[in-house]
């Protein structure tokens, strides 16, 4: 069931609908607060205060953005308001360049020493593959910020470049050289574990 | 360094894969990446390991939902529909 039709339930009053969304969103409202407020503890009362507003708003929702984008929206701006009693402070520098792949990696002329191994033989078998994806999750969980929350809103939920921008306060510019350095620190501990981990 | 007619070496290859699979390297680059990524398998390989790390990423997880959470929304929302316990 799309996130439209589980609106439309919630508006009715049905508990279950509510209760699915929580179950698809509170994980990611829970993480994408933790780039704004310093403790867990703090980010699981900014989610909870922000179903609050979504019951609350729920009925004036025009459905102008998706749902996700709404509910995102109504997050940081709590976890904002609470953040700034915490004085979280990020710092972006788009020129501190960390490699994407170490640099032993790579001869005297910039050519792969070795090949890298692929992870599955086929792309879309990526989505299926169970060891793969808690793979990547773990690996965005142990990202810093702000490349976990730029990783989660853009990869795990499918924002486009541009709503993360505006959601973050970040410059498309900044999101991407984020997002670049994130996926590229995911896919090495990626890469690691499955060599390491074995099965 | 970008910006000269050198073609890629596999080193700065890589750091252009995450543009470059949303669609927003420039022209040049892109035309310079894709020359690359012809002939050269290793690079190819990378950038599936990237796609298969995005698709992963978006695939949907064994829900990680901390139960006693739940509860207590769930009960939030009876309040606020103004039913105390449920039906
Ligand atoms: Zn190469």
């Amino acid at each position: 069931m799309d996130d439209a039709e589980l609106l439309r339930r919630l508006l009715g009053g049905d508990e279950k609908a509510f209760t699915e969304l929580v179950v698809r969103y509170n994980a990611t409202l829970i993480r994408i607060a933790l780039y704004y407020v310093n403790n867990q503890a703090s980010a699981e009362d900014v989610a909870q205060d922000t179903w609050i507003a979504v019951l609350r708003g729920v009925d004036k929702f025009e459905g102008r953005s998706s749902f996700k984008t709404w509910l995102f929206r109504i997050l940081v701006n709590r976890a904002r308001s609470t953040g700034v009693r915490e004085h979280r402070s990020i710092s972006i520098d788009p020129l501190d360049h960390d490699a994407s792949v170490a640099a032993n990696r790579f001869d005297e002329g910039g050519a792969w020493r070795a090949a890298p191994e692929p992870f599955t033989d086929a792309i879309d078998r990526a989505v299926a593959n169970e060891k793969i994806i808690g793979l990547v999750h773990d690996a965005i969980a142990r990202l810093g910020e702000p490349q976990r929350a730029v990783v989660t809103l853009r990869d795990v939920e499918g924002l486009s470049t541009m709503e993360v921008a505006e959601l973050l306060e970040l410059s498309v510019a900044n999101v991407r050289v984020i997002l670049h350095r994130g996926r590229a620190r995911v896919r090495s501990d990626v890469e690691t574990n499955l060599q390491g981990g074995g099965s | 360094m970008r910006l000269t007619m050198h073609p890629l070496v596999c080193q700065q290859a890589v750091e252009l894969m995450s543009d470059y699979l949303d669609g927003s390297l420039s022209r040049r680059d892109r035309r310079r990446l894709e020359k690359h990524l012809a002939a050269c398998a290793h690079c190819s390989t990378y950038l599936d390991q990237m796609r298969a790390t995005i698709a992963a990423s978006g695939a949907v997880r064994p829900d990680d939902l901390d139960p006693q959470a739940l509860d207590e929304l769930t009960e939030l929302f009876r309040q606020f529909r103004g039913d105390g316990d449920g039906t």
